[in-house]
């Protein structure tokens, strides 16, 4: 779809409209987006390495841009490249309009680093490292980092199994006040 | 049945009414009534269809010969409808695998082994045997673990679709089934399933969008069920006409986004700054909305018809510029201060005349502004209330700190930055926060002086309460120098004099924040607990000056009542000279003319109080605009340039560029919002002046914070302080309102200016309106309405309603925390269980490998299916 033909087809607009959070103009400067990143390569790619995503403003700041595209990516690879589809997908979910059910499903996939359905330890010390930045002087101490990770876990683990699974994650999630405002890209 | 049944009628497309009408005819006696599907095919094939009708009529009748006939009737439904129910029931249990399949997996993966010891509990028979199948699997496990991390989730995603997939051919298999079983026939409840079906469809695709998942499933997904339901949606006899409405309500939802002001720039800032930012500007968005529907109501209902159909200019003493003030009154400085031929114009509450009913369509005037003034205020109330209730409702109640860490770790970061700069400060605070989470956790933060602490603090209350008295003092004090000055006349003075007032109120808004910075380092409080005290202080100073204004004011109210008073006594004596005059020279001509602009006339407090909102406003917009001017542009236009020839780094060091300051701007709005809402009845241009301060502004700070802000240093969220701006707003509202009522409830108007002139109070004219325009009887009611004792109860009782209505919401507060604890201790309950299951199943198979390593033989000889089994898993086992 991405290739020569500038512009979407009319049923399948109204499709992805259909599907989507997005309204029919963010669709289209979506569209417009992704065909200017497909634009150097090759045409007949219908699907963009992660690298020229990861170039986008949007998400070039963003610690969690890696963990993204491979969630959004279908391709078999396991490269987090994106086709348009997928592309959709990415800013529906983090749409204005989107809800906070499928917001916290793609939050929950993007934290869970390891892909195995929980947030455990590891997951979680990964996700702090990614807040709190490359450099080194901003890094937790271990001591800290145990610390926060354990106190973490007492208060979403409700079934105390040592992980945080997706229906504690929402739980979680659900209630504060912040996470709707700011899980939102916008193009 | 009897409702059901009319009301599968209207849904029988025409078509099959002949048929249906063959039904009546031949099995009116029959209950079980059999509605055919198709009607086409079966127009063709009447007779047979009689044939079979018949044949069931027979076999209905045969089922039915023992039982009573109504009882048959009433037996018969319930089953129907049980059967529906459970179909229901199974359709979405299809459904949710495809839907909640993920999440179960999820679990199923990880918690493969425990729901097989699980299993084992349930079913004693073949424990043992699962065990071992259960061991294999752990060792299965064990041994592809590697391979299975690294392709689960393209297995996921297999599984997934082979689910969906399994799940649609599931229900079309169904359908397809019953067509072979029935072909061309469709009982009732077999069309109402089919209608729960396509219901069902119709539902899933107005939910596919809040699925998660791929695109390319669910435009399969869509389209299948776009399919299914298009194909028998024409059976059930619905039209295409939803489609249209679908897309026609599609079209108005991007139409209506389009029409969205600033979305865009708003949008530009948000990827910039980050969602606090972009609030601010959203908060100056909805400000604006709000402005526009109070302009439209002043303009539309008061400016305009008075302008079109009033008297015109210089008809009336109050609609002409007195002979005094006539040689300058077009001059650019009296004009500037709202004087002149300004003053004597719709713009104030003095032109407007009294007369009842003015132009051809008897527009009543001054019940018109009086209403409006009103509705000004209430529809004001309304919006911010409405508005809390809605950021309560999307907090979600988010009234426990029980999740302080969790929120901290997982809702921290702020997507929309797209700024590296910003970024890195979102960095920075991120950890600071989790450090200082971590340190208040530990309680290891113990103040080594405390008494220092508390001996600055207090300091610092009191040299801001000092600062607050002090500034409330210069303003009275200028507030009187100014009054003094009007009395001597404004020509004799300077500027600076003449605008004292304004500039030191707009001075002190400058200055006193940046001081109670100042004073703040003293305390020692952490950030944020900082802030709140920064902006209760901004706030009481806002509020100190607005209200000792306001009393100001109010002495000058009564100093003009006072001359007014002198002025009326005055006029009756000039009347009478003018009379006395005129019947000296010509007795004969009884019309005295008199120019309107030569008639003495009184002061108008009313218009005074206008004139001084307005000329605050002005200059509050103007001290805004300039500050912005040079405090961020100018400053940052230095920094900039004088970067390459200073001796130190400008942009790191001392000056560099200033901050958007988002708190300080909101109150900032927020007290210009109430100045508005003060004045706006005596003032009716004010609304129209606010719409054009905050348009200017909308592009003026989008500039300044593109251009030359920086993002700030401690990135603080949006959407917890929302509410807190929102019941700012609410408060200013209310005290804003508070002086305005007052004075129309109490102070009687002017004699010779404004719509309510020769009336006692402002109010009086709804019982003028009451009198006059309606009917006797109506009048009664309302002061039986307004009788105190049907008032003082009417009050009782919403103060009753207030009180059971928290009542109740504290009590469902309870509940809510006990139903939590309950669930959290079920939870640790399940998980103890769950332990002891798995322990228990240990040493059962601990025993079970003891027992055989004693008595291998016998075992053996035992069963042989078993041994051969547990020989397999001993294999596997020593691998």
């Amino acid at each position: 779809m991405g290739t020569t033909a500038s512009q979407l087809g009319k049923d399948l607009l109204s499709e992805y409209q259909e599907l989507t959070f997005l309204t029919k103009q963010e669709i289209l400067l979506a569209h417009k987006r992704f065909s200017e990143l497909l634009s150097k390569e090759d045409r007949n790619l219908t699907s963009v390495p992660m690298e020229k995503v990861l170039s986008l403003p949007e998400l070039k700041s963003n610690p969690f841009r890696k963990r993204i595209c491979h969630v959004f990516s279908t391709s078999d690879m396991k490269d987090g490249s994106l086709t348009f589809e997928d592309f959709l997908d990415l800013l529906s979910a983090f749409s204005d309009s989107a809800t906070l059910e499928i917001k916290s499903h793609y939050a929950f996939r993007i934290f869970d680093f390891d892909d195995d359905g929980t947030l455990d330890g590891g997951d979680l010390e990964k996700l702090v490292n990614c807040l709190t930045g490359e450099t080194e002087d901003s890094r937790l101490t271990p001591e800290e980092m145990r610390q926060l990770i354990s106190n973490i876990l007492e208060e979403s683990d409700i079934d105390k199994d040592g992980t945080v699974n997706l229906s504690e994650f929402q739980h979680v999630i659900s209630r504060s006040p912040d996470f709707v405002s700011s899980f939102k890209i916008v193009l | 049945m009897y409702f059901q049944r009319n009301f599968r009628w209207q849904e029988i497309p025409l078509h099959l009414y002949p048929v249906l009408y063959f039904f009546f005819v031949f099995t009116a006696d029959e209950e079980d009534t059999v509605i055919d599907s198709d009607g086409r095919q079966e127009r063709a094939k009447d007779k047979e269809r009689k044939k079979e009708r018949d044949r069931k009529r027979r076999r209905n009748v045969a089922r039915r010969a023992s039982s009573a006939r109504k009882e048959g009737k009433e037996l018969e439904d319930r089953p129907e409808r049980e059967e529906r129910r459970g179909r229901k029931k199974r359709d979405k249990e299809g459904k949710g695998k495809g839907k909640g399949g993920e999440d179960e997996r999820q679990e199923e993966v990880k918690n493969d082994t425990v729901a097989k010891i699980q299993k084992n509990f349930s079913n004693e028979n073949t424990r043992k045997l699962e065990q071992k199948e259960m061991e294999v699997v752990g060792e299965e496990d064990g041994d592809t673990e590697g391979k299975r991390k690294n392709g689960r989730s393209k297995k996921d995603e297999k599984k997934e679709d082979k689910e969906k997939h399994e799940s649609s051919e599931e229900e079309e298999d169904e359908e397809e089934k019953e067509g072979e079983e029935k072909p061309d026939v469709l009982s009732p409840e077999e069309l109402e399933k089919l209608k729960e079906e396509v219901d069902e469809r119709k539902k899933l695709i107005s939910t596919l969008r809040g699925k998660p998942w791929p695109m390319r499933k669910k435009l399969l997904t869509l389209r299948e069920s776009h399919e299914f339901v298009e194909k028998y949606e024409g059976a059930l006899g619905k039209g295409k006409s939803r489609k249209l409405t679908v897309i026609c309500y599609r079209d108005f939802e991007n139409f209506k986004t389009a029409c969205v002001p600033w979305e865009m720039k708003i949008k530009e800032i948000e990827s910039h700054f980050g969602s606090s930012v972009a609030s601010y500007f959203i908060f100056l968005r909805w400000m604006y909305g709000i402005n526009m529907i109070l302009f439209g109501l002043t303009f539309g209902l008061v400016m305009v018809p008075e302008a079109l159909m009033g008297r015109p200019y210089g008809s009336m003493p109050r609609k002409t510029v007195p002979r005094a003030d006539e040689a300058n009154a077009m001059d650019f400085a009296v004009l500037w201060d709202f004087g002149g031929y300004a003053q004597y114009s719709v713009l104030f509450y003095g032109y407007y005349n009294s007369q009842r009913a003015i132009g051809w369509l008897k527009f009543r005037m001054p019940l018109s502004y009086f209403l409006v003034g009103v509705g000004t205020v209430a529809y004001s109330y309304m919006v911010v209330i409405r508005t809390m209730a809605r950021n309560a409702n999307e907090d979600g109640g988010g009234d426990n700190n029980s999740f302080n860490f969790s929120w901290k770790m997982f809702t921290s970061w702020d997507y929309l930055i797209g700024n590296p700069e910003t970024a890195d400060n979102k960095f920075a605070s991120i950890t600071t926060s989790f450090k200082e989470a971590i340190l208040e956790e530990q309680e290891s933060r113990k103040d080594d002086n405390i008494h220092l602490t508390r001996f600055l603090r207090v300091l610092a209350n009191f040299l801001v309460l000092c600062c607050l008295a002090g500034s409330g003092y210069l303003i009275y004090f200028v507030v009187r120098r100014s009054q003094k000055f009007a009395l001597e006349g404004l020509e004799s003075h300077s500027w600076w004099e003449r605008n004292e007032v304004n500039m030191v109120m707009s001075l002190l808004g400058m200055f006193c924040p940046m001081l109670f910075d100042v004073i703040s380092a003293l305390e020692n409080y952490h950030p944020r607990i900082a802030l709140q005290w920064q902006l209760g202080r901004i706030f009481a100073l806002f509020l100190g000056n607005l209200y000792t204004f306001i009393i100001a004011l109010m002495d000058e109210i009564n100093l003009k009542r006072e001359e007014e008073e002198v002025l009326k006594l005055n006029m009756t004596i000039w009347e009478a000279s003018l009379y006395n005059g005129t019947l000296g020279a010509n007795s004969t001509a009884p019309p005295i003319t008199v120019h309107p602009a030569d008639i003495p006339r009184g002061p108008c407090w009313e218009t005074m109080v206008g004139q001084e909102f307005v000329r605050l406003i002005v200059s509050d917009t103007m001290t805004t605009y300039i500050t912005l001017l040079i405090g961020d542009f100018l400053r940052a236009v230095l920094v900039r340039f004088l970067n390459y020839c200073w001796c130190w780094d400008l942009e790191a060091g001392f000056p560099s560029y200033s901050e958007f300051d988002v708190s300080g701007n909101v109150l900032g709005l927020i007290f210009n919002q109430g100045m508005i809402w003060m004045g706006a009845f005596y003032a009716p241009c004010l609304p129209a002046l606010n719409v054009l301060r905050l348009h200017v502004s909308m592009y003026l700070q989008c500039w300044a914070v593109m251009c030359c802000n920086v993002p700030q240093e401690r990135v603080f969220k949006a959407s917890g302080s929302n509410n807190f701006y929102m019941a700012m707003l609410l408060v200013i509202l209310f005290l804003s309102t508070l002086p305005a009522i007052y004075t129309i409830v109490t102070i009687p108007p002017s004699f010779d200016c404004g719509p309510f002139s020769g009336k006692s109070r402002m109010f009086d004219v709804i019982q003028e309106t009451l009198e006059s325009d309606f009917p006797a009887w109506f009048g009664k009611v309302f002061s039986y309405a307004s009788n105190p004792g049907l008032v003082l109860p009417f009050l009782l009782l919403m103060v009753l309603a207030i009180y059971y209505l928290q009542s109740t919401s504290k009590s469902y507060k309870q509940a809510n925390l006990e139903l939590k604890k309950k669930l959290q201790t079920q939870n640790e309950e399940n998980k103890k269980k769950t332990k002891m299951a798995a322990q228990k199943a240990a040493m059962d198979l601990e025993e079970a490998q003891n027992a055989r390593s004693e008595s291998p033989r016998q075992q053996r000889n035992n069963n042989a299916s078993q041994q051969s089994y547990r020989g397999e898993k001993n294999t596997v086992a020593f691998i």
